[in-house]
């Protein structure tokens, strides 16, 4: 899949010599990867401490749960879709367990309670975009009301967790033995390195979502129907792949990935409250697209949108190292790189974008014949 | 009678339509007198009248968004220059020589609006000439947008005192709020500018078929531009109204969610995400539906912060019973019936 014979092709230019040219393709995934190289490139020339390996590894404490919610939202957008409720979910599923761990329950029958609340939100949803046909921005967004009502039912005010399970798991840091961490510099120059580096476990099952989640989309018979379905639907149901129940799934993993997520910051923060993950949803496609992934669906990889993931976070820690910028630039910057990712995608991409009355386009869905607005 | 009632139902606006007379009969039924308009210091007050203008400013983005959807696109950048629209505006009139004058309150006004329309054409030239997929080109703007109204008011509320400016929000003309007139007037100046003249169907005709539209010959590049424009111009009026209203610019929750409350009006309104197709009247429809519905919450004694749980279900339902696959359905599993009735097994 990602071996660099596929990435690079050779063939013979106008003068007959043979040039090493990137398949289009995976331009926009190397771009990805050049910017977060670059942008830690950049930060090490300008911050002092900012290659250090426990800023990296925080990238991943502090975005651990934005990392599996991205996940979900891969699977979703290479399906052509997209999925709204993925905040309110995670924020659901914060304040469910939260509650419920307040109330006494056992963490043993609370978390796989909230997983499986968060899947059964994603199936209603897919089977709502699947069999009764109604969009899916619109279906997700109704989701999205209800989750976020619920957890507004469900408290108002932000409730801690005492759970020992719970407080031991975020407290525990999993030192990576090989990798040491500088503690302070002089000019530039390493001076002894004292602490090891170290993840929080909520880091830990993040990447094993990621993993499995490769493996599902790269090696199963359920990833390449989820990427054939992005790439024409039509096709897809001709070739006579399980498009129905596998739409339904990508939904429900995104609503098991968003509960997931929100048991992770569980952890991160020891608390649930019913104003988190306002405007994550946001975040999840922006790093699925800066990724990327094409909207459109069809082209994409899960690595892509870790790295998306990391690199929004970067952004954050740039103005953080910063400290003259403020907050807002965050979201000025993340808005300017779509655009850049977007204009890439353009430029390389193969695929047809919706381009009204440009060019033939590929990914026209074809209208059925008994929608009401067929024909004036 | 029947015939009538048979066309009504076969129009989607009937279901939203249905949804917004039973909440009505509702709240008059939980609270007699809920209904009853009264004149008060020349105005009209009611809650009636309150609906109205709390569903003007959802109304006016979905005109825009209307247009924008028939065109087979989106416009998810309209909560972010509602919210550009209220700090570029806020922060003139509080920084102007005189803060209560109308000078102040008109630049600032046309500050906002030149504003708006480039924005509505930033959209449209992502959109229509670099070709991008509307709902990414749009999200580009949802995103940063918030970042440039938080950079204009430096993160802070911008609060003004301007009493011309105040009126945009919630001052009254012939008995009537404002806003109501202001939205009343460009829905009518929309309805006469797209169904006199060609410019309705030209965009319905590029929401059905793109590519056949192109090969008819019409300029869609053209036409996309201006619904883009029109739905930057529409949120930022709305942008104006809703900060007006409260007198303060919040650059982080002016206009919060407004793009879902208006595309969900849209929607109600029975034009399709598709593209296509679109009805005015329908998106005023929808928006009064779901002004009544947060105002049926509050009637009920439910607090304000659970609407969503009721809000959701009602807009399944009204999707649902729009959905054409919900008909087919439903007649299906009629004609079994009937036939079961016949003594005939399928």
């Amino acid at each position: 899949m990602f071996s660099l014979s596929n990435v690079l092709y050779v063939r013979s230019n106008k003068t007959g010599n043979a040039v090493t040219r990137i398949d289009p393709r995976y331009a926009p995934t190397l771009a990805t990867v050049g910017l977060f190289v670059a942008m830690l490139v950049v930060g090490a020339v300008r911050f002092p401490n900012f290659l250090s390996a426990q800023v990296f590894l925080n990238l991943l404490i502090d975005h651990s749960f934005l990392v599996v919610v991205a996940v979900g939202m891969t699977f979703v957008i290479l399906s052509g879709g997209i999925d709204l409720s993925v905040g309110a979910v995670v924020a659901l599923s914060m304040i469910l367990s939260a509650k419920l761990l307040q109330q006494g329950w056992s963490p043993g029958l609370v978390i796989p309670l909230v997983l499986s609340i968060g899947f059964a939100f994603g199936t209603a949803q897919g089977l709502l975009i699947q069999y009764f046909d109604i969009q899916p921005f619109i279906a997700t967004l109704a989701g999205m009301f209800l989750a976020r009502g619920l957890c507004y039912v469900t408290s108002l005010d932000s409730i801690p967790i005492r759970d020992p399970f719970f407080t031991a798991m975020s407290q525990t840091r999993i030192g990576l033995l090989f990798i040491r961490t500088p503690d302070y510099h002089v000019y530039g120059q390493v001076i002894v390195p004292v602490s090891d580096a170290f993840v929080s476990p909520a880091v830990l099952i993040a990447l094993v979502v990621v993993a499995i989640a490769f493996f599902f989309l790269h090696h199963t018979r359920f990833g390449r129907t989820v990427y054939a379905i992005g790439g024409n639907e039509n096709s897809a149901v001709l070739m006579g792949l399980a498009v129905a129940r596998t739409k339904v799934l990508v939904y429900a993993i995104s609503g098991l990935c968003a509960a997931t997520g929100g048991i992770l910051w569980n952890l991160y923060s020891l608390s649930g409250f019913p104003l988190a993950g306002i405007g994550m949803e946001l975040d999840a496609i922006a790093a699925v697209v800066v990724g990327g992934a094409l909207l459109t669906g069809g082209y994409g990889y899960v690595l892509g949108s870790v790295v998306g993931v990391l690199i929004l976070g970067l952004v954050q820690t740039f103005i953080a190292f910063d400290g003259t910028l403020s907050s807002w630039w965050t979201r000025i910057f993340i808005g300017t790189l779509l655009l850049i990712f977007i204009l890439l995608q353009r430029l390389f991409s193969r695929k047809g974008f919706t381009v009204p009355g440009r060019r033939p386009v590929a990914n026209v869905p074809v209208r059925p014949l008994d929608t009401p607005a067929a024909l004036p | 009678m029947n015939a009538v009632l048979a066309t009504f139902m076969k129009r989607r606006m009937a279901w939203p339509l249905i949804a917004l007379l039973l909440l009505l009969a509702a709240d008059q039924i939980a609270r007699p007198g809920f209904l009853s308009v009264r004149m008060q210091d020349g105005h009209l007050y009611g809650n009636v009248i309150d609906i109205i203008r709390n569903a003007a400013p959802i109304a006016l983005i979905g005109l825009g968004m209307t247009l924008v959807i028939a065109s087979r696109g989106i416009d998810l950048s309209v909560g972010a220059v509602v919210a550009i629209a209220g700090a570029i505006s806020c922060n003139y009139i509080v920084n102007a020589p005189v803060q209560g004058s109308l000078s102040a309150a008109l630049i600032g006004v046309v500050l906002a609006i030149v504003l708006g329309l480039v924005l509505g054409a930033w959209n449209g030239f992502l959109v229509s000439t670099v070709g991008i997929q509307p709902i990414i080109a749009t999200l580009v703007l949802m995103v940063a947008g918030r970042g440039i109204a938080q950079l204009i008011t430096s993160g802070q509320i911008i609060t003004v005192h301007n009493d011309y400016y105040k009126a945009i929000g919630d001052g009254y003309v012939l008995t009537l709020p404002i806003p109501v007139l202001i939205t009343a007037a460009a829905f009518i100046l929309a309805g006469v500018l797209t169904r006199k003249t060609a410019l309705g169907t030209l965009i319905e005709a590029i929401g059905i078929n793109p590519i056949a539209s192109r090969l008819a010959g019409l300029k869609a590049r053209n036409i996309i531009w201006i619904v883009y424009v029109v739905s930057g111009l529409c949120a930022t009026i709305a942008g104006l109204m809703i900060t007006a209203n409260v007198t303060a610019a919040d650059a982080n929750n002016g206009g919060l969610f407004i793009e879902l409350d208006a595309i969900l009006a849209v929607v109600l309104g029975g034009t399709s995400l598709r593209g296509g197709k679109y009805s005015l009247l329908g998106t005023v429809v929808g928006a009064f539906v779901l002004s009544t519905l947060t105002t049926t919450v509050y009637n009920f004694g439910i607090p304000a912060n659970e609407n969503l749980v009721f809000e959701a279900p009602v807009v399944i339902a009204v999707c649902l019973l729009q959905s054409p696959k919900t008909m087919e359905l439903w007649q299906r599993w009629r004609r079994s019936s009937q036939l079961q009735a016949k003594g005939i097994t399928v």
